[in-house]
């Protein structure tokens, strides 16, 4: 069969490269946003075959075990590498199945945030004068409460657990996306495409979805990234104030609160479940300085 | 400039009456029978409760509940605590300096360490200096400062036992509360030792909790300083032959500064929910630790008119920012 492709030879540097090519080395020259992305990727394999990986149940009590240190240290035991807690739970299972709440706590958080998010910032740019003003005051009184506190008065009401956790740390992190995508959207309203689109009939659903929104989409990925890893860290933190995801779960943030008692006896216990938290949300913001500095560069050395 | 004062005036009303709204619907949105929720009480007497429900005034229309709850504001009525029946704004007041003492501890610490860096890290660009700052500055911005203050608090105060593990002061110290700041208020009371002790008591909660504002004035700080440094009248000032320090400090800095205070002063929320973190840790008594341990006890007057104040004190402070800013930059005040 003879090969369909008649193109004349062209020397291949000659093309465009295509978008997604040229977005990973943009990406890649950020050394430190390449190995965020290997940390984060060690993290999702953790989380996705936790229970394959973990190798303990992480709630089986050994009980001979109890306060077992890290392996590397003086009474430390091959078959718990990072040590037990205080009730002799494998601290690295723990740890490992700790890892899907917190991915699944920080995914669905931000989805649920940017969704309502930018369909308000979007009828907020497209409707100054009737919509805009009132989403925005909305949106001021919720940045005038400290995120923290919102989300624990949130949780307040609505008592603590994992779905309270998503749900208040997202409506935290609504105004953000409102306010980046109202900006955004104004901003792209006077150019001539926008004119062009409207001229040749375009509907209202057709201008915001397809000719503007795609426009606004990179301070929105930055945003998301930055939101992900900051909706870890309040998860966490919730979890510590006793107000989160509730024992024996082995969420992060709670596995640091009941490991306060063991502060003299165990470092392992109190150092380990922050350390990885630490790590990951550092891992996420490095990402985020990437994609900020290859989607958006604008914005590059905008601290 | 009035003119400008007056709009952003305007501004803040509507988001007032919003957060009134909002902690008006809070305390409605609990689930459960109001009146047991407000007597902490189960099983009522149905009398009793039908009184106990009208004299709450919870048998009107929510509009008329919503207008009774802004009549009472506007007399300054935040209402008791349940558990000390003592009344919100006196509890407010009384632990508040203790919450403002923590945070400018932390904003002095933040504010001189990040501004050095900052201007070290932009004037010598690229070295290891500047990697190690930004790279610190990073993990700074992403440190869970709960856990921060446990490292901290299991290195210093139990290892080295340099620190105290929690309080603003020993129990030794007798200090009547005059100013409200334990700093202030050790050195009057002359008692020996009483000044060094409660400082002792304030650097790891400082530290802590200025953790954060450290790494975003650093990154800030560099990031300004490197945009100022490449203008024509820094090259100016170098070229007429002033120090090298002059033109850093006194020409460069003064500009640099404008957009660091800005963002700074809008972190005031971010540096309040830090605060309640850094309390519960340290067992600082302030407001933060106050709301969290009123909300675990379901002390809803205080968790509403708590959270009210609190939000107003951002506002305020927000306002306050904006206006200063208008201040020092014209083309903001002119803007539409």
């Amino acid at each position: 069969m003879q090969p369909t492709s008649a193109v004349p030879a062209t020397d291949a540097s000659l093309f465009y490269p295509s978008p997604l090519k040229e977005f990973w080395q943009a990406f890649a020259h950020n050394k430190g946003a390449v190995g965020g992305l290997a940390f984060m990727t060690l993290i999702v394999f953790c989380a996705l075959f936790a229970p394959w990986i973990a190798p303990h149940d992480y709630s089986e009590q050994y009980r001979d075990f109890l306060l077992t240190p890290p392996v590397w240290l003086e009474g430390g035991q091959w078959q718990f590498l990072l040590g037990t807690d205080e009730l002799g739970r494998d601290l690295l299972s723990r740890l490992i199945v700790g890892a899907r709440l917190s991915l699944l706590i920080g995914l669905t958080s931000v989805v649920i945030s940017l969704l309502p998010g930018v369909l308000l910032g979007l009828l907020a740019g497209f409707f100054p004068r009737i919509l805009g003003p009132g989403i925005m005051r909305l949106m001021d009184v919720m940045l005038a409460l400290p995120s923290l506190l919102l989300a624990v008065a949130i949780v307040a009401i609505l008592g603590p657990g994992l779905i309270n956790t998503v749900i208040a740390i997202a409506v935290v992190s609504l105004p953000s996306y409102v306010r980046l995508t109202r900006a955004a959207v104004i901003g792209e309203l006077d150019r001539d495409y926008v004119t062009a689109s409207r001229l040749a009939g375009a509907s209202l659903p057709r201008l915001m979805f397809i000719t503007v929104l795609p426009n606004c989409m990179a301070p929105l990925i930055v945003q998301a990234s930055l939101s992900f890893s900051s909706a870890i860290l309040d998860a966490a933190a919730l979890g510590f104030l006793g107000l989160g995801v509730q024992p024996p779960t082995p969420e992060w943030g709670s596995m640091l609160a009941s490991a306060r008692d063991y502060i003299e006896r165990a470092w392992w216990v109190v150092s380990l479940p922050g350390l990885t938290i630490l790590l990951s949300v550092l891992a996420i913001n490095l990402i985020g300085d990437g994609l900020r500095d290859a989607l958006d560069p604008k914005l590059k050395n905008a601290a | 400039m009035l003119s400008f004062i007056a709009r952003r005036l305007a501004l803040l009303i509507p988001t007032f009456f919003g957060i009134t709204l909002l902690t008006f619907a809070l305390i409605r949105l609990i689930p459960g029978d109001p009146v047991e929720v407000m007597m902490g009480e189960r099983k009522i007497d149905p009398v009793l409760h039908a009184q106990a429900l009208h004299r709450l005034g919870l048998d009107k229309p929510l509009p008329a509940q919503y207008l009774d709850y802004i009549g009472q504001l506007a007399q300054g009525d935040l209402g008791q605590s349940l558990r000390t029946r003592e009344s919100v704004w006196h509890e407010f007041t009384t632990l508040f300096p203790a919450t403002l003492e923590l945070s400018l501890a932390a904003l002095l610490f933040a504010g001189t360490l990040g501004l050095l860096a900052g201007v070290i890290a932009a004037l010598k660009r690229g070295s290891w200096f500047d990697h190690g700052v930004m790279g610190l500055a990073l993990a700074g911005y992403s440190m869970p400062i709960f856990w921060w203050g446990l490292i901290l608090i299991m290195f210093f105060s139990v290892n080295l036992g340099w620190t105290p593990v929690n309080g603003r002061i020993d129990l030794l110290y007798d200090i009547t509360p005059t100013s409200g700041f334990m700093l202030i208020d050790a050195w009057r009371s002359e008692e020996p030792g009483a000044f060094v002790d409660a400082l002792k008591h304030l650097i790891l909660p400082a530290i802590v909790l200025g953790t954060i504002p450290l790494a975003v004035i650093a990154r800030m700080t560099r990031s300004a300083m490197l945009e100022v440094l490449r203008e024509d009248y820094v090259r100016t000032a170098r070229a007429k032959g002033l120090s090298p320090a002059r033109v850093v400090f006194v020409h460069a800095l003064r500009n640099a500064l404008i957009p660091v205070l800005t963002v700074f002063g809008l972190q005031i929320g971010t540096l309040l929910s830090g605060a309640v973190l850094t309390e519960t840790i340290f067992a600082w008594p302030g407001v933060g630790k106050w709301l969290i341990e009123a909300i675990s006890a379901r002390d809803y007057p205080v968790v509403q008119n708590g959270i009210l104040l609190i939000a107003c004190l951002v506002i305020l402070v927000n306002f306050t920012v904006d206006i200063l800013y208008g201040l020092v930059n014209p083309r903001i005040r002119h803007q539409g």
